[in-house]
């Protein structure tokens, strides 16, 4: 009974801000000893911030922590370690050729002559107690993702650790392996050690842990026992009430098929599917918004359609104004141009896709159409005049346009690059994150944008994050979840916890939904 | 029978040197660093040595060569060990392209060499005029009673101890590497440094230890050359294209320590087949010399399509890495 | 991470070109005082009068000012092959062997057919079959590295000296006379297959063929479609892919003209300076080229600059070595330390080194 009462680990009104952007404000939480805490927010609520002041990583500017009741500073993710504390991040911290013993005992002290044979059956008895499967003896290489997570865990484990955190780790698990995964999480917990897990998934939540601490915008929002909550009161915290943003929405008019993606399935390397099955239809004159959980397939549903991810199964085709329908699954860029099909595409990876970041706004906004014209010299006059037009309508501020865009702010990158995007006077455009990272002022010219070309009858498809905006920018929203279109629903009427509840479900939309629209 | 026997020598007397320059270069690039100036280090390590017995020869009025030849060999080490800690600063410190930084201590190291080697021959006479007798004596002397054994004993023994130390070099390599939690560390500096500094490891230090360690290592192929190959003397660019042969055996070896013992005794053989081929004209002799380079050229070839990851180049090779900034 | 390091360093956003000339005129300045010091640790001589030789040999007569000229532009053509490439981030250390393979074509065409067929028409053959040989020897690793993505550093310098022992084996197929192990000045009597003269100078056609390459280089880099994609390949695959640009077909293309360009500083070489053929043909320019054209930042009218330093620096050397019974290798020596100091300047341009003044973060 001693045992539950005590905390693992305290955080007292932690806050921190970046520059002007406040991360965390004063959020509390506590774990206990033997138990499995699950931190839940959407993206940008602060949960990953967070979790690094508890790694070492950040320092908070105010607030306490307390381990064990002591104390302590965390400024380094060494004493972060010395603490007992491990983190497995979303991207793991392994050599692919070594093998897992490698791994774990990679960095420690101790005798110069290893001697594996004991590290592994170390290993082994640490994998038997808590019931992970690992072979110590694999290739990092050679490994699926979720054995690659079990030897970060088990890793941390090796070093001591007592309290474990946990980020989104079953983002990149299939349904079987996470179940497997809180299988061992709860061998751990009776064992006395503390699990924070960070997610979004409330079926998970309900699942596995015993309290929930619920975050929003940066906010401490509750923490409730698991028995008491339910999907809907946990998702009505996760994303409060409706904010008004003031973003004007137009009737969308003369509404013609532009884009059809029937049955398109995309593959990973790893043979993991990124997008399952997703059928879709998009309209001229509409914007269409897709919602979903960070992974869900929205990366690989714009990139199938752009030409630069590769269809293993569907098609995904295009209905000019007039003449023959096009398929386009399978072309690269260059051959989807030469079919004469216009799609522009602003990605996610402004600096590292989208822009060069060396270059300057002539050169850059010369990227998609430098290869006009017979000549084979650039014509850097026409981009000029365009990079000097995009400067002045959209308010891009730079010393010049010949200085590197890697030099702008975020703001400002965007606009350049979703002025060079509408420039090229598309049929389809497609929006990553538009205003991620972007000040508000940014993102209402953005919208402005989208909106415009909306009314030129180009058909809008834009991936954005903040469910807010989604419902207020939308005509209708798509939501994505592990690869599957788990719904279809119209902006003017969606209410928050019907896309909070599609965007966690893990099974295909009924057909009859998407035909409601025709 | 005896043809065989003098074969197998002169190739395992042609590899040894190229052995250390390999050995050298496979501890650097373990750490993730790509020295192109190897060639130019071994340059600098044989003329230190030279130098070292040298100067101390003339010193001394009835030179020790057990002395000569630790005062050589300690110059050799020293010399070529600076050379690696002048890359280290440049392209670890402050970050300079690795293979610029390399090609530019190639271009040193190279010149550094003939113009000691020049300017003492002049102090000693001449050209060819260096002799370092007592010294070499001590890096040619076979072991006594074994190199007497017929065929075995030529085959196995009739070396200076500069052979046997290469081969017990590689074989201490590969357990450091292989075997020792520093190796371990090493390796994974090399492979991901990123991942090694969040495990606690000091990239720096271990690439810095590595890097100047192995040129240390590689300017001891240089000294093999002046002292047993040589016997002592110096030849301006006497080593040849020796040091790119020594880049090679890098990858032929697939970056394994072991692997570039029996390499090199090939490289060795594939360098001096032509001699042994009878009916080649002077002609087709050359085309034989460029054998080495082509196994390398195709060794490179097969592992980059088969990608089996056990042997590939360390994955962070030639990648500066630098911790993020916040 | 509990101990900050004293000094902080971070990316400098951006340095205007005088403050840039000022960094790099520092380094020289800093490497040409330890020179002196090692010139005078070594010889005891006053650096000042060996600084003075130097410039002496390099510039002290007409005759030697057209050698350092020549070297000059033989350096800067192998430079601008390599421009393309390292634009493209193709790490082509095998201009050593592009090079001697141009050469070997000029110099069998040179003993095959120059007095059979009319000298422009001889010059113009020469001229392509040797850009032809370079580009080929270029290729290869290009291909295996478009294919299956092997190491073009390590496969372009092993390609050298199999170029190499293609060469001398020309060299003892063709040698003049038997048994010299050379091929001695190739149509000493008719001059066949000769760049002749222009404007009354032996390098006149070198001149003239190089400082063209140095226009159009520039001209291609900058405002062609072709070098537009080079930079764009260079600078991230995923942007290229994105904009369009089929990557593979840019490699090939790129390195093409590189090796080409490589193939024809051997032509310039064999046909215009030595008029012979040797293992010492391309003489390690190759490799000084690549520094050249790094420090250049692929700028082809700074690389003018750049190459003639280091040429000066060479025949200067070489005039010492004469006027003071130095060896020759000195050059190298004074060259190498001139680059080190030349490479960490860099560091200085890219980075803002500070003082760090850590915030103490506990309150």
């Amino acid at each position: 009974m001693k045992l539950e009462q005590s905390y693992a680990i305290e955080l007292h009104n932690i806050t921190k801000r970046f520059g002007s952007v406040i991360a965390n404000d004063k959020v509390s939480l506590s774990v206990k000893k033997g138990e499995i805490l699950c931190v839940l927010g959407e993206n940008g609520s602060g949960k990953t911030t967070l979790m690094n002041m508890i790694s070492g990583i950040y320092y908070p500017e105010e607030g306490q922590i307390t381990v064990d009741g002591r104390e302590v500073k965390i400024r380094s993710p060494k004493d972060s370690f010395d603490l007992g504390i491990g983190m497995v991040h979303q991207h793991f911290k392994l050599v692919d050729i070594l093998t897992a013993a490698e791994n774990i005992i990679l960095g420690l002290p101790g005798k110069q002559m290893l001697d594996m044979k004991t590290v592994t059956s170390e290993i082994r008895a640490l994998a038997d107690k808590y019931g992970f499967d690992l072979d110590p003896n694999q290739k990092i290489y050679k490994m699926s993702v979720s054995q690659k997570q079990t030897v970060e865990i088990v890793k941390m484990l090796y070093r001591g650790a007592r309290i474990l955190i946990l980020d989104e780790p079953t983002a990149v698990l299939t349904p079987q392996e996470a179940d497997r995964l809180f299988e061992v999480l709860r061998n751990m917990k009776k064992d006395g050690c503390s699990i924070i897990l960070i997610t979004h998934k409330l079926h998970e939540v309900l699942a596995v842990s015993d309290r929930v601490s619920i975050l929003r915008r940066g906010q401490y929002v509750d923490t409730v026992d698991t028995k008491d909550a339910t999907v809907a009161s946990l998702t009505e915290m996760m994303v409060g009430e409706k904010v008004d943003l003031n973003i004007q929405r137009p009737v969308p008019h003369d509404q013609k098929k532009r884009l059809e993606l029937s049955h398109v399935t995309c593959t990973t390397k790893e043979g993991i599917k990124s997008l399952d099955d997703a059928s879709l239809t998009i309209y001229s004159g509409e914007i269409l918004g897709i919602a979903g959980i960070a992974g869900g397939g929205q990366k690989e549903l714009l990139e199938a359609i752009a030409g630069l991810e590769p269809v293993t199964e569907g098609k995904i085709t295009f209905y000019p104004e007039d003449g023959e329908e096009k398929v386009i699954s399978n072309l690269d860029v260059a051959k989807i141009r030469k079919l004469g099909v216009r799609l522009a595409f602003v990605p996610e990876d402004r600096l590292g896709m989208g822009l060069v970041g060396s270059m300057n706004m002539t050169d850059n906004v010369m990227l998609r159409s430098y290869q006009k014209g017979k000549s084979e010299f650039l014509d850097r006059k026409t981009p000029g005049k365009l990079a000097a037009r995009i400067k002045n309508q959209l308010e891009v501020v730079t010393p010049s346009i010949s200085a590197p865009v890697a030099q702008m702010s975020g703001g400002n990158v965007q606009k350049v690059l979703v002025g060079r995007e509408i420039a090229q006077k598309p049929k389809v455009l497609m929006v990553a994150y538009p205003t991620r990272g972007i000040d508000i002022n940014s993102s209402h010219t953005i919208y402005h944008l989208l909106n415009e070309q909306k009314e030129k009858g180009v058909a809008v498809v834009c991936v954005i994050e903040d469910l807010d905006v989604l419902m207020e920018l939308c005509d209708r929203i798509a939501v994505l979840c592990g690869g599957h279109i788990t719904g279809i629903v119209d902006g003017r009427t969606a209410k928050k916890e019907e896309l909070g509840v599609l965007m966690t479900r893990h099974e295909k939309m009924e057909e009859k939904e998407e035909s409601d629209h025709e | 029978m005896s043809v065989l026997i003098i074969f197998i020598q002169k190739a395992i007397v042609q590899g040894m040197g190229i052995l250390f320059g390999a050995l050298g270069e496979i501890l650097t690039e373990k750490s993730g660093n790509l020295n192109l100036g190897i060639p130019g280090i071994m340059y600098m390590g044989g003329i230190a040595g030279l130098m070292g017995a040298f100067f101390y020869e003339r010193a001394v009025e009835t030179p020790n060569p057990v002395a000569g030849m630790l005062i050589s060999l300690l110059c050799a080490f020293a010399c070529a060990l600076i050379g690696g800690l002048i890359y280290s600063i440049l392209t670890i410190t402050l970050r300079a392209n690795q293979n610029v930084t390399g090609l530019a201590l190639t271009i040193f190291g190279t010149g550094f060499g003939n113009f000691f080697g020049g300017s003492i021959s002049k102090l000693a006479g001449g050209v060819g005029q260096i002799s370092v007798s007592t010294t070499a004596s001590a890096y040619t002397a076979k072991i006594p009673v074994l190199s007497k054994i017929p065929v075995i004993g030529s085959v196995f023994f009739s070396y200076g101890f500069l052979t046997y130390a290469a081969i017990i070099c590689a074989i201490v390599m590969s357990v450091f590497l292989f075997r020792t939690r520093s190796g371990l560390n090493l390796r994974a500096v090399g492979e991901n440094p990123g991942t090694a500094d969040a495990a606690g490891i000091n990239v720096t230090k271990y690439k810095y230890l590595a890097t100047c360690i192995g040129a240390g290592i590689a300017g001891l192929g240089g000294l093999y050359f002046v002292m047993e190959y040589s016997g002592g003397t110096w030849t301006d660019n006497g080593f040849g294209d020796r040091g790119w042969l020594a880049v090679a055996l890098v990858i032929f070896a697939m970056w394994k320590p072991l692997n570039a013992i029996w390499g090199s005794i090939l490289f060795g053989a594939l360098y001096i087949l032509y001699l042994y081929i009878p009916g080649l004209g002077r002609a087709m002799q050359e085309v034989f010399k460029a054998l080495p380079y082509l196994v390398t050229i195709i060794v490179l070839v097969v592992i980059s399509f088969r990608k089996k990851k056990e042997n590939q180049p360390p994955e962070g090779l030639g990648i500066p890495y630098f911790r993020e900034e916040r | 991470m509990n101990k900050e390091p004293v000094l902080r360093m971070s990316k400098r956003e951006s340095m205007s070109p005088g403050k840039m000339l000022m960094v790099y005129a520092i380094a020289l300045l800093m490497a040409l005082v330890v020179c002196a010091g090692v010139i005078f640790l070594l010889v005891r001589m006053n650096p000042i009068d060996v600084y003075k030789a130097i410039f002496d040999g390099a510039l002290g007569s007409k005759r030697r000012i057209w050698i350092t000229i020549r070297d000059t532009l033989v350096l800067l053509c192998i430079a601008i092959g390599l421009a393309p490439a390292f634009k493209m981030r193709f790490w082509n250390i095998g201009a050593e062997g592009q090079i001697l393979i141009g050469g070997m074509v000029s110099a069998a065409m040179m003993i095959y057919i120059a007095d059979k067929l009319p000298q422009p028409l001889v010059l113009i053959l020469m001229f392509a079959g040797s850009a032809v040989g370079g580009m080929v020897w270029g290729l290869i690793p290009t291909w295996f590295k478009a294919k299956w993505k092997t190491n073009e550093t390590l496969f372009t310098l092993m390609l050298n000296y199999v170029a190499m022992q293609i060469v001398t084996y020309c060299i003892i197929y063709w040698e003049n006379p038997k048994g010299s192990n050379t091929v001695g000045i190739i149509n000493q009597q008719t001059r066949a297959g000769w760049l002749p003269k222009l404007f009354g100078n032996d390098y006149g056609w070198n001149l003239v063929i190089v400082l063209l390459l140095v226009v159009l280089m520039y001209i291609y880099l900058k405002y062609s479609k072709q070098g537009y994609e080079v930079a764009v390949v260079g600078e991230s695959e995923r942007t290229a892919r994105y904009a369009g640009i089929s990557v593979k077909r840019v490699l090939l293309r790129t390195m093409g003209i590189s090796g080409a360009i490589c193939g024809i500083a051997g032509f310039i070489i064999v046909s215009g300076c030595s008029h012979t053929i040797s293992t010492a043909t391309a003489g390690g320019r190759g490799f000084t080229a690549i520094i050249v054209a790094w420090m250049s930042k692929f700028n082809t009218f700074v690389m003018i600059a750049v190459a003639f330093g280091m040429t000066f620096m060479e025949k200067g050397a070489i005039q010492i070595a004469s006027q003071y019974g130095l060896n020759e290798n000195a050059s190298d020596v004074i060259l190498g330390i001139i680059l080190f100091f030349l490479i960490g300047a860099e560091f200085f341009i890219k980075y803002k080194v500070e003082w760090n003044h850590r915030k103490e973060e506990s309150r």
